[in-house]
């Protein structure tokens, strides 16, 4: 097929080839971009934190009055919550994945290195919280009974003493990089040190995926927290989840009924609100994307139709000269792939332009290569949708009818 | 001439129906979207005390320890109770207050109502007068109660209405844990958007259904929510005590202008070499004090999202422009032959120009009431989204004149090309050609 005849029709459309190869660059450089932050945000959204979430149950339980044996109740609420059916593992956690507060504190490997700082998430727990929450020892032993303290206690001491600690396998690798953690010590807290007697595989932040967890830095202490500042995490079949919500307010009040449970929930539930916002700037990213397309492509539909119409005189020439039909469909085609690829190039020019911005202004990483052949096939291929029907009503133009005219 | 030329667009919209819908559709979109997106910006970035933001203050000291510093560093956000109660002593702004956040467990008198958790405030005798808190009934406390550790309390109108079914209640009794404390004031409806003087609570969350003073609140030893940060061992007292090491408490101060800014600002830094000299502070003076609009921009209260979403929206508005400029385009190039016969017949090439300008604005008019219509749609979607600004998003009366200021200015830019090219066609070579 000969480029010149189209070349040269175009360029006595200038302002309308233009208009439309911007129109093409403008929706290839925002719709490569917004399909990356639908991936980002997915990628968020279904990130595996390695813990059995189905299978965990978030407690939540306040009082109303002043309590001084906070830490009693505690132990006979989970002795309570354990003997529910289905219960595998229940736990008392200062924090919880998704939850709504996040205790964090900085770590330093030794007092000489005292300027390396690592921000990690402070998880404290009872001795049922690697079982409850399923967390997986690499290297080390979990804390032996003796080792666990009463944080009510612990708080208001002159010195904080932290004998043992667990971190994750990322903190571990941060701290002691290519030495084995375990029995090596670091400060956490104040003056005194801490030996490291174990490595878990991983220990998410209760906001993971927001700027203090992006680095999965942990550490879990043998302190038992009570129901006053904690949340009980239970491990349950989830085929009897249902009847375990259900019997917790019971179990609660019986063990002291001036209580008030705040919240009983799946830890599902809490994940889902807690990516909703992603969620939601994903879903309307898809919607932009859509109407973005389905506007460019009723802009090439609009304007190959007047072509086609102002050219009837042109495509009956060509046909009474013996052009075929399909010729006269390969024609626009034709035009319309190379007006698209114009328009793709400096779309994707513009992609990468864009994404540099997104990347300065709002966090975002860099948009991987990809992105740009896959917009730009998605392009050309709107635009040849696009165009097959004004082109198809083109080349069913009667050579003799477009001479008439 | 203004009706004729609007006429002859309604005409030329009903020959080619399918092409005008087209270019209503898409510039009803682009509207739609950017106005919604607007609306919600419009909404967070709000001004929430206007008339006082610029010398309404907020203070920050530097009370860190040297392990981690690093000059041109940003104080802690908050002050230390130490720092927040000597500030409060010295009474250098016209008004000052000291607050934090905090849950209480409320016990109704009334025995068809469970024991609930309600959001409190804990702060000083000022809070009321420097947030212009409207009062439906009563009034805050004054400094004496703050000295005197008062248990009082002033209530939200929500809160009155659960407790007392929303009569006067001036004079009540509520329990809070084991004490009683005497209703002194019920608040009318307020919520400062965003949520400014404690951005800790959420940056868009309601205000506070219970206020009491923060003396009485350490008394009876009531537990706080919001940002603590600590940074060195806390001693036997925990992190509340009037000595820890811990920065929890936002301190806001009410200057008489703007301009008494520098005074403030060289009291807070003696006050910082006082207490470096006393070895309270370690780290050297570093004081900022912000007003509200400065505070919202430096703690980014605007949710990176909405930002995103007003560009992007402009984005797809561009590309609704340059679609319909195409085909308005197409539109006038096609009818040159109507051109040709109505300049031959004597219409000025200005007359030409406006007639297509109006038509392109009639297009904007009705692409702006599509617009309005998915901007209603649209806002409606983002009041059932879970963000804690969701409820705020409606439409107002500014935002609905500025989307059709937006709707017509754009569709004339957009007209202005298609126009000027109607303007050009020669009568003699289109009459010609027919």
């Amino acid at each position: 097929m000969d480029l010149m005849p189209i070349l040269s029709t175009l360029r006595r459309h200038k302002t309308a080839a233009i208009l439309i190869v911007l129109e093409i660059a403008l929706t290839s450089a925002i719709v490569c971009n917004a399909l990356h932050l639908i991936d980002v945000r997915l990628t968020r959204l279904n990130a595996d934190h390695g813990l059995p979430e189905a299978e965990l149950l978030v407690l939540t339980v306040r009082g109303t009055r002043t309590d001084d044996s906070a830490a009693d109740k505690t132990a006979r609420d989970l002795e309570q919550l354990r003997a529910l059916p289905g219960v595998k593992a229940a736990a008392m956690a200062n924090q919880v994945i998704y939850g709504s507060n996040s205790n964090n504190t900085t770590v330093t490997p030794s007092k000489e290195r005292k300027n390396e700082r690592f921000h990690s998430a402070q998880y404290s727990g009872d001795e049922g919280l690697m079982d409850a929450m399923g967390l997986k020892l690499v290297a080390g032993r979990n804390f032996k009974p003796e080792e666990y303290q009463f944080e009510s206690r612990f708080l208001g001491a002159d010195e904080i003493r932290l004998a043992q600690v667990i971190i994750s396998r990322a903190l571990a690798e941060a701290l002691f990089p290519g030495t084995d953690a375990v029995g090596k010590t670091l400060y956490a807290f104040g003056a005194t040190e801490s030996t490291v007697v174990g490595v878990v595989d991983r220990l998410p932040h209760p906001y993971p995926g927001r700027a203090d967890g992006a680095k999965g830095y942990a550490l879990l202490l043998p302190w038992r927290p009570n129901y006053r500042g904690g949340s009980y995490i239970l491990r349950v079949d989830p085929a009897q989840q249902d009847a375990v919500l259900k019997a917790v307010p019971g179990v609660i009040e019986k063990v002291d009924a001036t209580r008030i449970v705040d919240s009983a929930r799946r830890l599902t539930e809490m994940r889902s609100a807690f990516y909703a916002q992603d969620r939601a700037m994903a879903w309307l990213m898809g919607g932009v994307i859509v109407a973005l397309m389905l506007v460019t492509a009723f802009g090439i539909v609009g304007l190959a139709s007047f072509w086609v119409q102002q050219r009837t005189r042109m495509i009956g020439t060509r046909r009474a000269l013996g052009a075929t039909r399909g010729q006269i469909l390969r024609y626009f085609q034709l035009e319309n792939f190379l007006l698209s690829g114009i328009g793709i190039v400096l779309g994707m020019g513009g992609a990468l332009a864009l994404s540099l911005l997104l990347m300065a202004q709002y966090e975002m990483p860099r948009l991987p290569w990809l992105y740009l052949p896959a917009g730009a096939i998605a392009l050309w291929l709107l635009g040849q949708i696009a165009v097959l029907a004004p082109a198809r009503r083109a080349a069913a133009l009667p050579p003799v009818a477009a001479l008439r005219s | 001439m203004l009706a004729y030329y609007f006429d002859l667009a309604l005409r030329s919209f009903r020959g080619s129906r399918a092409l005008s819908l087209l270019m209503v559709l898409a510039l009803g979109l682009g509207i739609g979207a950017c106005m919604t997106t607007l609306t919600v910006f419009h909404v967070l970035s709000g001004d929430p005390i206007p008339g006082k933001s610029a010398r309404l203050v907020n203070v920050q000291l530097d009370a860190g320890t040297m392990g981690g510093y690093k000059p041109g560093d940003e104080p802690q956000f908050q002050l230390t109770r130490f720092d927040a109660e000597a500030l409060l002593r010295d009474k250098r702004a016209k008004r000052q207050a000291l607050m934090t956040g905090s849950n209480l467990p409320v016990l109704p008198e009334s025995p068809d109502l469970k024991p609930f958790y309600a959001s409190a405030r804990q702060t000083s005798a000022d809070f009321f007068a420097m947030f212009e808190v409207p009062f439906r009934h009563g009034a805050g406390w004054d400094a004496a109660a703050d000295t005197a550790q008062a248990r009082v309390v002033v209530i939200s109108r929500e809160l009155n209405q659960k407790l007392f079914g929303g009569e006067n209640s001036v004079g009540r009794t509520l329990r809070l844990r084991e004490q009683d404390f005497r209703v002194i004031g019920v608040l009318a409806d307020w919520r400062p958007v965003p949520h400014f003087y404690d951005t800790t609570m959420g940056d868009y969350a309601p205000a506070e259904d219970l206020y009491m003073p923060f003396a009485t609140a350490r008394a009876l030893k009531y537990g706080t929510t919001g940002n603590m940060d600590c940074w060195d061992a806390q001693g036997a007292g925990g992190p509340l005590d009037i000595n820890a090491p811990c920065a929890w408490l936002q301190y806001w101060a009410e200057l008489e202008s703007p301009g008494q800014l520098a005074d403030y600002k060289s009291y807070l830094e003696h006050y910082s070499e006082d207490q470096r000299k006393a070895g309270r502070f370690q780290r050297p003076v570093n004081v900022r004090v912000r007003n509200v609009v400065d505070w919202l921009v430096h703690m980014e209260v605007m949710p990176g999202d909405v930002k995103l979403q007003v560009w992007l929206a402009f984005g797809f508005l561009l590309v609704c422009l340059t679609n319909t400029v195409g085909l308005l385009l197409a539109k006038s190039l096609r009818r040159s032959g109507e051109i040709g016969v109505r300049r031959a017949l004597g219409a000025t090439r200005r007359a030409i120009f406006a007639q297509f300008v109006v038509e392109a604005g009639t297009l904007g008019l009705a692409g702006g009431v599509l617009g309005l219509l998915l901007a209603w749609c649209g806002l409606w979607l983002v009041r059932q989204s879970p963000a804690d600004y969701a409820p705020l998003a409606q439409l107002d009366a500014p935002m609905l004149a500025l989307s059709f200021a937006l709707a017509l200015v754009a569709s004339v830019l957009a007209g202005l090309l298609p126009a000027w090219q109607a303007a050009r066609v020669t009568p003699a070579q289109q009459l010609k050609t027919q």
